[in-house]
């Protein structure tokens, strides 16, 4: 791995002889909001996710390759047509503490889930579940009132420990600033506002990790963060795409980072009220969608470092249809199906109007995101040319969603999906989403989407689900109930002196416990 | 006594004013504590969202939730934060000895190097020195913090590598020796410090600068010069100890300000203060958070009027006098 220069060792991370995996030095990540809660089913900001991430464990997981495999159960049976998941879980496991992992600690975590006074966000997975049925100690069934596919991928939910948590106030436990769980990494201290420590668990079932310590240190500021990255005061940073394609261009970031790119899960759209006439007609978003240029928002806001989205899913996804192909970008076409709906200038004034009422809408974005401001000006500028009046307004984020998105008062808006792995469409597609604070809030509603989506989490054979979810992704992308824009990527960049990093379709992160820094190199003293 | 404690009794109608107009106002703002919590997760339904808005008590009518906040103030609790259920007094005492530390360091500061400034630029008004020590106190002033600190970043954490760039303590320095630590600790808030000051030189020196202007063209002061007195004791002894007579009460007004930090430099050389504290609580819709530092921050202000007004009576015969009189 090493690149062969012979300059002093000190001054060239990443070229020391790699004599194979060593324990010993610290990993340094930055974060920008302090972690608010790290009780797992509490936990719902990225700050505590990354922290549960390392301290806890799922029943299942991703792999590499975004396939699920066992976590905390070693294999799982599906039984009577999906509506049963039993899961054999690993008997060799320990909680940090030393007291032995079991059946109780997962029955005792969906309790909590589904326990009404409990402040989690994440019960509404949970809530299909008829029952828990502990069949001995390392064998648990979940009996669905339905087949859930979905459901599958819902386990992957943090365990916690029944011993510790059993007889506490779940909203007021002590345990939210210090978890113990199954991970990789044990809790070690949190100075608020300052960091979290972590240490290497020497009992993990997978094995010991290589680094000893894993701090996140809190840094609020994008631009601080950027300076600690140039004074090696962190060690990884998630880039953004002018600081990929610029700032790290140097021979200083050459020398000491290494950077990655892969896609991320999720994307960036232009989201219509689908309840408001003028865009109840497939030509109208047709015409706007076509009138967007894709490529030049790839190319000058990421700087080409994306991908055109297609639809509902990321190229990345096995959901994902290679058939269906991007509209055009063609103002020509785009002027001439806005005119057969109706949409012409008849009084001269460089408008389209219809029936003596001008084409305008506001165009929402939520204030903080750059990028979406920038695409704003871009479509502002192409659908002008048009000749539709687009006025923009910048809202700040927590009025942006309760008073504009949720409420439907909003004609055009930006907007992004982070998604989950499994490629169900139910809340965000589902025409049953739509009441307030529910996430098809630009109300699509199709029967034949609706069927498809409801089959498609009924099935748990991959094959067949992904025929359904094919013929989902053209049929929305023909719908074109929003302009989907790009699928962005993730760049993250690390420092040079870590060893044993694998790129995969799933990211970098996934095999951390294999990561090692050779001894020569290692910056801090962890004894 | 007796007056004394009629005056604090007089501010605390004033103080309840303060709580319900901040409670409304805070409740006004569009966005509720639910939707930041929630993020846009699709994993998060619609009932579990609604759950959460009944276990915070955010259902019940506005009055019934002041109700209920101000009968736990008065038994001094101040409830528990909606991001992280600890308790809001937790929250802030962790968060008050370094911004104390720092806006008092940065207030000696201030006052060390704006009076002299004020004094000799009075003294020498329209001078050259008069001209550039103004120039370089407005620039400071119309500076934004976020640019200077930036740069100062760049170039002492970055370039010159002579000073950390971010946080407070270097991560393990807790095992050092005490005065090692506080020489790291030292070096940390370093540049928050100048930041903090630099941005305030303009405001005092200027007022300082006035109020010796004022003076000097007061009869005593002619009469002073008259008597043959030298000029430095004309200066330093007649008419600086009444020129630094407003600048009391500028003193009593920094009071609520000594806890109130700013979230822009907290937030740029990550430093764990109230600034932030408060900014996150507003942007996250935090309640029991944002009324807290209010009621404080409302507190400390009556108190620093208190304190001024009977500092000023101290220091001013005049004042006192008029007092007693009123009172009388």
């Amino acid at each position: 791995m090493g690149c062969g220069s012979k300059a002093p060792l000190e001054e060239h991370p990443g070229t020391a002889v790699d004599g194979g995996p060593v324990t010993g030095d610290m990993f340094v990540s930055g974060t920008i909001g302090e972690p608010k809660n790290l009780i797992p089913i509490l936990a719902s900001d990225s700050a505590s996710g990354a922290v549960v991430g390392e301290v806890f464990n799922g029943l299942v997981k991703y792999n590499e390759e975004i396939e699920m495999v066992g976590d905390l159960a070693e294999r799982w049976d599906i039984e009577r047509e999906g509506l049963d998941i039993i899961f054999h879980l690993r008997k060799n496991v320990r909680w940090h503490d030393g007291h032995p992992f079991t059946a109780d600690d997962v029955l005792f975590t969906y309790q909590k889930l589904i326990d009404p006074t409990v402040k989690t966000p994440y019960s509404g997975d949970f809530e299909r579940v008829e029952r828990l049925e502990k069949i001995d100690e390392y064998t648990i069934k979940v009996v669905y009132k339905e087949p859930f596919s979905p459901g599958l991928a819902s386990w992957g939910m943090s365990i916690m420990p029944k011993h510790l948590l059993e007889k506490e106030d779940f909203n007021k436990s002590s345990f939210s600033r210090h978890p113990i769980g199954t991970g990789p990494y044990r809790f070690k201290r949190w100075k608020t506002g300052q960091f979290v420590e972590l240490e290497a668990n020497p009992d993990y079932f997978e094995g010991r990790p290589y680094i000893d310590r894993y701090l996140f240190r809190i840094i609020p500021d994008q631009s601080t963060l950027f300076l600690e990255l140039r004074a090696e005061g962190v060690d990884s940073l998630g880039l953004s795409p002018l600081q990929y394609r610029r700032q790290t261009e140097t021979d200083f970031f050459r020398r000491r980072y290494r950077k990655f790119l892969y896609p991320s899960f999720g994307y960036t759209y232009i989201g219509y009220n689908l309840a408001d006439p003028r865009f109840k007609d497939l030509r109208v978003r047709k015409a706007l969608t076509l009138a967007v240029n894709r490529k030049e928002i790839i190319d000058q806001i990421l700087l080409g470092l994306g991908k055109e989205c297609t639809g509902p899913f990321v190229h990345e996804s096995w959901a994902y249809n290679p058939d269906v192909k991007p509209l055009p970008y063609s103002p020509e076409e785009a002027k001439r199906l806005l005119a057969e709906v109706g949409w012409r200038d008849s009084d001269g004034d460089g408008w389209l109007d219809q029936a003596g009422r001008p084409f305008e809408f506001t165009l929402l974005v939520n204030q903080g995101n750059e990028e979406r401001k920038l695409i704003a000006e871009l479509v502002q500028r192409e659908w002008e040319k048009l000749g539709i009046k687009v006025k923009i307004r910048v809202i700040e984020w927590a009025a942006f969603i309760s008073e504009f998105i949720d409420k439907k008062r909003f004609e055009v808006f930006i907007l992004g999906w982070a998604l989950s792995r499994d490629p169900d469409l139910y809340d965000i597609w589902h025409s049953s989403k739509t009441r307030e604070g529910e996430f098809n809030f630009i109300q699509y509603k199709n029967p034949e989407a609706d069927r498809l989506i409801e089959e498609g989490r009924r099935l748990f054979d991959q094959e067949k689900r992904k025929a359904i979810y094919h013929k989902l992704h053209k049929l929305i992308y023909e719908d074109q109930p929003c302009t989907f824009l790009y699928v962005a990527d993730a760049l993250p960049i690390v420092h040079a002196r870590f060893r044993g990093i694998k790129p995969a379709p799933i990211g970098i992160g996934y095999n951390f416990i294999k990561w090692y820094v050779p001894k020569p190199e290692q910056k801090y003293l962890t004894k | 006594m007796r007056p004394l404690l009629r005056q604090i009794l007089s501010r605390l109608p004033i103080l309840l004013g303060i709580t319900i107009i901040s409670f409304m106002v805070i409740h006004l703002a569009p966005g509720k504590p639910t939707d930041l919590q929630t993020e846009l997760n699709p994993k998060v339904s619609y009932e579990a969202r609604q759950r959460l808005e009944k276990l915070y008590g955010l259902d019940k009518p506005l009055y019934v939730q002041y109700g209920n906040w101000i009968s736990r103030l008065i038994r001094f609790d101040f409830g528990r934060s909606f991001q992280d259920d600890r308790p809001v007094l937790e929250k802030i005492l962790e968060r008050i000895p370094i911004t104390l530390a720092i806006n008092l360091l940065s207030l000696i500061l201030i006052f060390a190097i704006a009076l002299p400034i004020g004094v000799a630029s009075a003294v020498r008004q329209n001078s050259l020195f008069d001209k550039l020590v103004t120039l370089l106190v407005f620039i400071g002033f119309a500076a934004p913090e976020f640019w200077i600190a930036l740069l100062l970043m760049e170039l002492f954490g970055v370039t010159l590598g002579w000073l950390p760039v971010s946080g407070i303590r270097t991560f393990g320095s807790e095992n050092l020796p005490l005065f090692l630590q506080l020489v790291d600790i030292g070096k940390h808030i370093l540049l928050p410090l100048f930041i903090a000051a630099f941005g305030s030189l303009a405001g005092l020196s200027r007022y300082m600068r006035g109020s010796m202007l004022n003076v000097i063209r007061q009869d005593y002061i002619r009469t002073a010069r008259a008597k043959g007195l030298s000029e430095s004791v004309v200066i330093y002894k007649h008419a600086l100890r009444n020129a630094l007579l407003p600048v009391v009460t500028l003193l009593g007004l920094s009071v609520p300000g000594l806890i109130g930090g700013s979230v822009i430099f907290e937030t740029i050389f990550g430093i764990p203060g109230m600034g932030k504290l408060f900014f996150d609580g507003v942007m996250a819709r935090d309640y029991p958070v944002i009324m807290g530092i209010l009621v404080i921050g409302a507190l400390l202000t009556l108190l620093g009027n208190f304190l001024a007004d009977l500092a000023y009576g101290w220091v001013d015969p005049r004042i006192r006098l008029k007092g007693e009189e009123i009172r009388g």
